[in-house]
């Protein structure tokens, strides 16, 4: 016992584990000591590595953001420069807005274009069909890729003079040449349409294993009723997959703020790729290193990513309770 | 099922017609999605002497060959950067499957007070941007100060067992240590939502028969977990393989990288045409695809696991 005591520093860290009570239920009474605090260990290590090495780090960005702090030395209390940060970030700085709205257009786009076409992929290969399990393999392929590889392969679509498209098109000849991944109008479409391959077939495979789950009595009686497929699919099975379409939803949400590896590969997130994690990034890790300045769109981030993280807890609270 | 419901269906004409257009849009829809992979095959494939000649736009004039892959393979020294990832997945994705499987079993076989509340706060530091917490992260990777235990030397890369700048920036284990942390999250989720269809009276026999729960754990329910285990493995393998941000901020040497942030480095290097961006490509998708190929069931299940259920 008096070994165990030793380790113990990870349950005092974390409150939440050193509240191990078993009372409700009396059979857990036979819960000797050791076990208890076998129990308290096997949470509080993964707890303690969960909070130093996240939680902290998300305190401490909304800490920083009202700063000044470069990253040398310590922060002092004349660090703290209020809403500074804030005011510059949405009046001066003239990066936010634009990558804001790239991150906007992102998740537009996401929940739009590409998540109904997966969700729609998904209702068409619901069915005694054959080749079904060939569509269904060739829609889910890009997802297995890193977005990286997914910007390699399409920059070969679209890459000016030696792309696939331009010479399809004819403009190399005719040298109208369309930059799709450089003209700052199109480009983040242009990514989009990558983003998209990879998309649809996400959420095409969530969404088909929660149509399987679906209660085929209620699609029967649906059609004895003289519903039609779509009828069908818009008032009865939208409804009762209710618990699958908030998880399309939060994923969606959280791909279009987590964008950052494609825009990056294609052009390092500039001229027309700029967005809020990109921002970060360059802010306070690069040479610039505004610390300060970085945390406070990271926590601009946070806010925006708070909706489909509520969303989604709130959601696992219901079904658990 | 229900001889009612099936047969006359199939028989009505109707039926017929619109399952013709679904396959024509579906297979419009197929040619459509293989078509970039087609091409960055066909391009690789093909020297770039023959595209220059020929145009991109043309058949192969003087056949095709994995000229490409070759330059590529040995020009970037390729097989360390493979062996980067390696260092970095296998480790990561043992120790995430061992720690988030004690979480979700401590809170799924047994009732205490915060087991929900321990399972949000997991559940929400994954689905957190990676973005918003690398500030001070950066700071603690630069601030914490380790240990140098020595390394094991391969030709010119070496890989430390701890850390040989007595840091955790820059080291295998920073990487590798950030991704068991994220994924940790992911994992407990899906491992908790498994868990709890396993009945909690397996375990409270087990406690009357006094076993310990280190030993209910790892001899009862884990054997139990298998199928999800085996499915979180292959997804979180491919998750880490496929990670970019994270080894492109917590590492400098270019070196240390691996493979899919690599990459980005040898872009600028090797990369002097279309044809050898196609090559270096393919050559780093080739792993995932063979997971998407034997084992694309584990895949799929290891996604959907985390949202059918619970």
């Amino acid at each position: 016992m008096a070994r165990t005591t030793s380790v113990t520093p990870a349950r005092e860290d974390s409150p939440e584990a050193g509240e191990l009570v078993a009372t409700r239920q009396g059979r857990f009474h036979v819960l000797t000591r050791y076990d208890q605090r076998v129990l308290m260990l096997m949470v509080g290590i993964p707890l303690l590595l969960d909070v130093v090495f996240i939680w902290w780090p998300t305190l401490s960005s909304i800490l920083l953001s009202f700063t000044n702090y470069n990253g040398v030395g310590e922060v002092t209390a004349s660090n703290f420069i209020g809403l500074k940060n804030y005011q510059f970030l949405f009046s001066g700085y003239t990066l936010f807005w634009p990558a804001f709205l790239h991150n906007v257009i992102w998740l537009a786009w996401l929940a739009l274009i590409a998540t109904p076409l997966g969700i729609l992929f998904a209702v068409l290969l619901d069915r005694e069909m054959r080749g079904v399990g060939f569509y269904q393999s060739v829609f889910f392929l890009p997802v297995v890729l890193s977005l990286v590889i997914v910007g390699f392969i399409w920059e070969l679509q679209f890459s000016p003079t030696e792309g696939f498209i331009n010479n399809a098109l004819g403009l190399v000849k005719s040298g109208n040449i369309i930059d799709w991944l450089g003209n700052p109008r199109i480009n983040l479409y242009s990514v989009l349409i990558a983003v998209t391959w990879r998309h649809v077939g996400y959420i095409m495979v969530i969404y088909l294993a929660g149509l399987k789950s679906v209660d085929p009595t209620l699609r029967e009686a649906a059609k004895v009723d003289g519903a039609n497929e779509i009828q069908t699919f818009f008032r009865i099975v939208f409804p009762v997959m209710a618990p699958i379409n908030v998880v399309v939803v939060v994923i969606t949400a959280i791909e279009a703020l987590r964008a950052f590896d494609i825009a990056f590969i294609i052009n390092q997130g500039k001229n027309g790729l700029e967005l809020l994690s990109i921002l970060i990034t360059n802010n306070s890790i690069s040479e610039a290193s505004l610390v300060g300045f970085g945390s406070a769109i990271a926590v601009i981030l946070l806010l925006i990513s708070l909706g489909p993280i509520v969303i989604f807890l709130s959601r696992v609270m219901r079904t658990s309770s | 099922m229900s001889v009612i419901a099936a047969s006359p269906s199939v028989l009505r004409p109707r039926f017929r017609i619109s399952r013709f257009f679904l396959h024509g849009f579906l297979i419009s829809m197929v040619l459509v999605w293989l078509f970039p992979l087609f091409w960055a095959v066909y391009s690789s494939l093909r020297p770039i002497s023959d595209t220059i000649q020929n145009g991109y736009l043309s058949w192969p004039s003087g056949g095709l060959s994995f000229v490409n892959y070759q330059n590529f393979w040995t020009q970037a020294d390729l097989p360390y950067y493979y062996l980067n990832t390696l260092v970095i997945a296998v480790p990561a994705v043992v120790l995430t499957l061992l720690l988030a499987s004690m979480v979700a079993f401590a809170c799924t076989q047994f009732s205490w007070r915060f087991n929900l509340t321990t399972l949000m706060v997991f559940t929400a530091g994954n689905l957190l941007p990676p973005q918003v917490i690398i500030v001070p992260l950066f700071r603690i990777y630069l601030n914490t100060p380790l240990p140098m235990l020595g390394s094991i030397d391969i030709g010119r890369f070496s890989f430390p067992l701890l850390t040989d700048n007595t840091l955790l920036y820059d080291q295998y284990l920073g990487v590798m240590l950030i991704h068991v942390v994220f994924q940790t999250g992911f994992a407990t989720f899906v491992l908790s939502n498994y868990m709890k269809t396993i009945s909690k009276e397996i375990t409270e026999s087990a406690i009357v028969d006094g076993a310990h729960v280190l030993r209910i754990w790892w001899n009862i329910v884990l054997p139990l977990c298998r199928p999800a285990l085996a499915a979180m493995a292959t997804l979180l393998f491919t998750f880490i393989y496929n990670d970019f941000f994270w080894a492109l901020l917590l590492m400098k040497t270019g070196d240390r990288r691996p493979i899919t942030s690599a990459l980005n480095n040898l872009q600028g290097e090797f990369f002097v045409n279309n044809n050898m961006i196609a090559a270096g490509a393919m050559l780093v998708a080739i792993p995932p695809i063979l997971v998407y190929i034997f084992l694309q069931k584990q895949f799929i299940a290891g996604l959907t696991l985390g949202s059918t259920k619970g």
